[in-house]
């Protein structure tokens, strides 16, 4: 069996990196050992998970300081012998171990704008092209997982700028609500309220990250830039958009 | 009594996977002060790993389907143990809450003409499943999140619940602790919806997560509920067998639904040999015919990969124990040999990627191996079919955590349109039992402080068990005894290690302090496990026959009495169990007739 040696951050801000040697079998993702190390020697280690798969966005954590889910890191990717270093998401306050407070993040999803969609057609259903969902689908495949949020330089070392930046993944799901073919809710997705959008310098940082491959700058931020000009100069055209659904 | 946190509502949620978010969202609608607690963050909750889709008969794609069709499809799939009137209500209400998660945001992938595509899936005659690729739970759960998000509903997240309190018969509250703390929390409530779940977590190979410890099916049996149908657990038949870390996780019945195929180690398509009487004059008996199925429903039967749950899951457990399994002991899955990698990759990403990530397997170029995983609980806390009540007044429940909808054997795609189709009916029954309530009951501290003292028990003494190791000897005392084969000798063997696990469980020693310490969680969650464990093992010795999720080797057929009862268990106050066989509710004639047009 080989031994993994795990650097693992342990307690609060003002804890300390803790060594541990833990022997893992063929297969295993960081996350079981993790898991392992839990079960044999420290029973308290704090971390979150749930689907163990990729799916829920539980699990991120800083693995040898990038921002990463436990689940998916197989321990092939690391050289035995070598030191993996574990770490709590740095730009959320730390509650314990790896695990962080990402209350911030359901701040920022309580003043996100709601859709309302146009009625039925006669017969009850609503009438979708695939193609007309396509970008909204690829916006819906987000599990939260806050790892975008966690690397971007506008929060990450800036803690101020939390206050007017609501982050990748909050552009995401404007995006998503911007370009629902049936939504009549104009304007308030970008315009009324900028959510911090003009901080963003279309580094691609969060796209490099995101564990869904979801192209957070060039289809979801850029687009939404471009929009905000639009809307703020032309809104006529936002609403025949609206109406023939292309954006 | 020691320093609570208190809050008061009018209904409080547990639980925030699709029945608890939907009955959250019900009971603001109708105007209660509404409150929902959860043990992860929110949108983290089981329901997200839900992957093929929800059932519901839109008519889109074949439109012979109507609400009957479901219906009936629904009590086969169950052998006829359903509560009737759930699996009716269920059928006729599913297509209006899908097209309502529509309206909340749900983009479902479309049909040509635009409509909501549905797929193919086991025990359901028609392509019936709405669906989202294969992240469809993901779709639901964030879409009635937002939603409950934009009502104002208050979120309690990363908080568990340990005891329902009670004022005399009737519901008065909860307490829990935050997870992150350790500090107590203390809820006064007119009325409570459990939503908690499942409880796979009690056996060693599940597709379940950490939250899935029966935690509400306990907390209703401490509160005095009555529970149905405990003997029936779901082993999913295709959950991951290698590599061993990944053991028991899902492999959506999509897979086969969008052509694919089971294999034993010769390549034999092996389902061919498992086609039980019920369903062997609606399932194909050549592969060729199985083949053409899939594009021709007029004139060929539907394939014998999609055969309800229970059976391919019993099937695949007799060909690994004949010895032509897979080489880590399971079955392959193949759909590469099928269908084109795009069409695979685009009708089944997630699968694609938990391979390639996971297993370092190319679904397009090889067969999976896949194997039984201990999915669903169909048994749970009996309700009302209208309003979710139970025998406790003011104690509702929906979703996986309540029993009578799903018979004995659960149809794929019915457990998310049962989330939202009871999940919105609970919260309507609780809103309206807060509503005729002057005041909140009144609160007996003498129950909160013991739940106090239990919970801070095992910082203190000296035992020496660890946590995590009893609940590994629970699970595998479970997997081996009270499987997907059982007999009267191991769950004897099962009762009597549980007891031992009891035992020790007193003396168990938890390490660290009170702050999000998971140790110290799993500990609190040990004592539900274990009662639920012995519920389900009880009732399953109960039931002398073998049907649907519940499979004796003593007593290998099903039996003509056993088809008119449902096993009861209750928990007393001093924690005996008892067991009994009750009448189940007796089928209207114009739905019988459903049944005998065959
Ligand atoms: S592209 Fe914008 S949102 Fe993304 S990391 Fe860079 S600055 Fe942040
Ligand atoms: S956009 Fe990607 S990185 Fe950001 S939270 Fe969603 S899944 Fe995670
Ligand atoms: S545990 Fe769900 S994404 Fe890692």
């Amino acid at each position: 069996m080989p031994t993994a040696h795990l650097r693992v951050w342990r307690g609060t801000d003002d804890g300390e990196y803790v060594e541990y040697e833990v022997e893992y079998d063929e297969g295993m993702v960081v996350l079981d050992v993790v898991h392992r190390l839990q079960a044999t020697q420290t029973p308290d280690l704090a971390v979150r998970w749930n689907c163990k798969a990729g799916k829920c966005g539980s699990c991120s954590a800083e693995i040898n300081g990038k921002p990463r889910l436990q689940c998916m890191q197989r321990m092939e990717l690391y050289p035995e012998g070598e030191t993996i270093t574990l770490a709590p998401l740095k730009t959320f306050p730390i509650i314990r171990d790896l695990v962080t407070n990402v209350a911030w993040n359901y701040d920022q999803a309580r003043a996100m704008p709601e859709l309302r969609l146009r009625p039925a057609d006669a017969d009850g259903n609503r009438r979708m092209a695939q193609i007309d969902i396509d970008r909204g689908q690829e916006f819906h495949k987000c599990i939260e997982c806050y790892i975008c949020q966690d690397v971007c330089h506008v929060i990450r070392d800036h803690p101020e700028n939390m206050a007017g930046f609501a982050g990748p993944r909050f552009f995401v799901q404007l995006a998503s609500i911007a370009m629902h073919p049936l939504d009549t809710n104009t304007r308030r997705a970008t315009v009324d309220h900028g959510f911090g959008l003009d901080y963003c310098n279309i580094t691609k940082c969060c796209t490099d990250v995101c564990p869904e491959g979801i192209h957070i700058t060039d289809n979801a931020i850029i687009p939404l830039k471009e929009r905000r000009v639009d809307e703020f100069h032309d809104p006529l055209r936002i609403i025949a958009r609206k109406l023939t659904g292309r954006g | 009594m020691a320093d609570f946190e208190t809050h008061e509502f009018d209904v409080l949620v547990i639980g925030a996977g699709g029945a608890g978010l939907r009955a959250a969202i019900e009971s603001a609608v109708l105007g209660q002060r509404t409150a929902i607690v959860c043990k992860s963050l929110l949108g983290k909750a089981h329901t997200v790993m839900a992957e093929g889709g929800i059932a519901a008969a839109l008519s889109n794609v074949y439109s012979e389907d109507n609400w009957r069709v479901h219906f009936r499809d629904t009590m086969r799939g169950g052998k006829m143990l359903n509560n009737w009137r759930m699996a009716q209500l269920h059928a006729q209400e599913a297509p209006d809450r899908v097209r309502e998660l529509e309206e909340w945001g749900a983009l479902f992938d479309r049909t040509e003409d635009g409509r909501i595509l549905q797929r193919d899936f086991g025990g359901h005659r028609y392509a019936r499943l709405a669906h989202v690729g294969d992240r469809t739970g993901l779709e639901m759960i964030r879409t009635l999140q937002q939603r409950l998000v934009a009502l104002g509903v208050d979120v309690f997240q990363e908080l568990t619940v340990t005891r329902l309190l009670t004022d005399g018969d009737r519901i008065a509250g909860a307490v829990g602790y935050w997870r992150d703390s350790g500090r107590l929390v203390l809820f006064r409530a007119k009325a409570v919806v459990l939503a908690t779940g499942g409880l796979g977590k009690i056996w060693a190979i599940t597709s379940n997560s950490w939250e899935g410890t029966g935690d509400g099916h306990a907390l209703a049996m401490y509160a005095g509920a009555d529970m149905i149908d405990m003997e029936f657990v779901q082993f999913h038949p295709t959950g991951m067998v290698w590599p061993p870390s990944v053991r028991g996780i899902l492999v959506t019945e999509g897979v086969r639904g969008d052509g694919g195929t089971l294999r034993n180690q010769s390549g034999e398509r092996f389902m061919f040999r498992y086609i039980p009487p019920m369903f062997a004059a609606e399932t194909a008996d050549s592969e060729e015919e199985a083949d053409r199925w899939y594009d021709d429903r007029q004139h060929a039967r539907r394939t014998p990969d999609l055969l309800p749950r229970d059976e391919v899951a019993r099937a695949i457990n007799a060909e690994v124990r004949a010895g032509r399994g897979s080489p880590h002991g399971g079955v392959f899955l193949d759909i590469a040999s099928r269908r084109p990698a795009e069409y695979i990759k685009r009708r089944l990403p997630s699968m694609y990627h938990q391979f390639k990530e996971l297993a370092g397997v190319d679904i397009t170029r090889e067969p999976m191996e896949v194997g039984p995983t201990c999915h669903y609980a169909m048994g749970g806390m009996r309700v009302d079919a209208e309003t979710g009540a139970s025998n406790v007044a003011g104690l509702y429940g929906a979703g996986e955590v309540t029993g009578g909808m799903h018979g004995s054997n659960r149809l794929g795609g019915n457990s998310l349109s049962d989330l939202v189709v009871f999940g919105r009916r609970a919260g309507m029954g609780a809103a309206q039992h807060a509503a005729g309530l002057q005041a909140v009951p009144a609160l007996d501290s003498s129950q909160a402080s013991a739940c106090d003292e239990s919970m801070e028990a095992p910082f203190r003494g000296d035992g020496k068990e660890n946590p995590y190791t009893l609940h590994r000897e629970l699970q595998d005392l479970m997997q081996v005894n009270v499987g997907i084969i059982r007999t009267d000798s191991d769950m004897r063997a099962a009762l009597a290690g549980i007891a031992g696990l009891r035992e020790r469980a007193t003396r168990v020693k938890v390490e660290g302090g009170a702050a999000y310490n998971p140790g110290w969680h799993l500990a609190i969650d040990l004592g539900h496990m274990l009662t639920v464990a012995e519920a389900a093992t009880r009732s399953a010795l109960e039931r002398k026959e073998s049907r649907g999720g519940h499979t004796r080797d003593d007593f290998p057929n099903a039996s003509g009495e056993f088809a008119k009862v449902n096993v009861v268990v209750r928990r007393a106050a001093d924690g005996a169990f008892s067991v009994s066989q009750e009448s189940l509710p007796a089928m209207p004639a114009e739905l019988q007739r459903l049944f005998e047009e065959d």
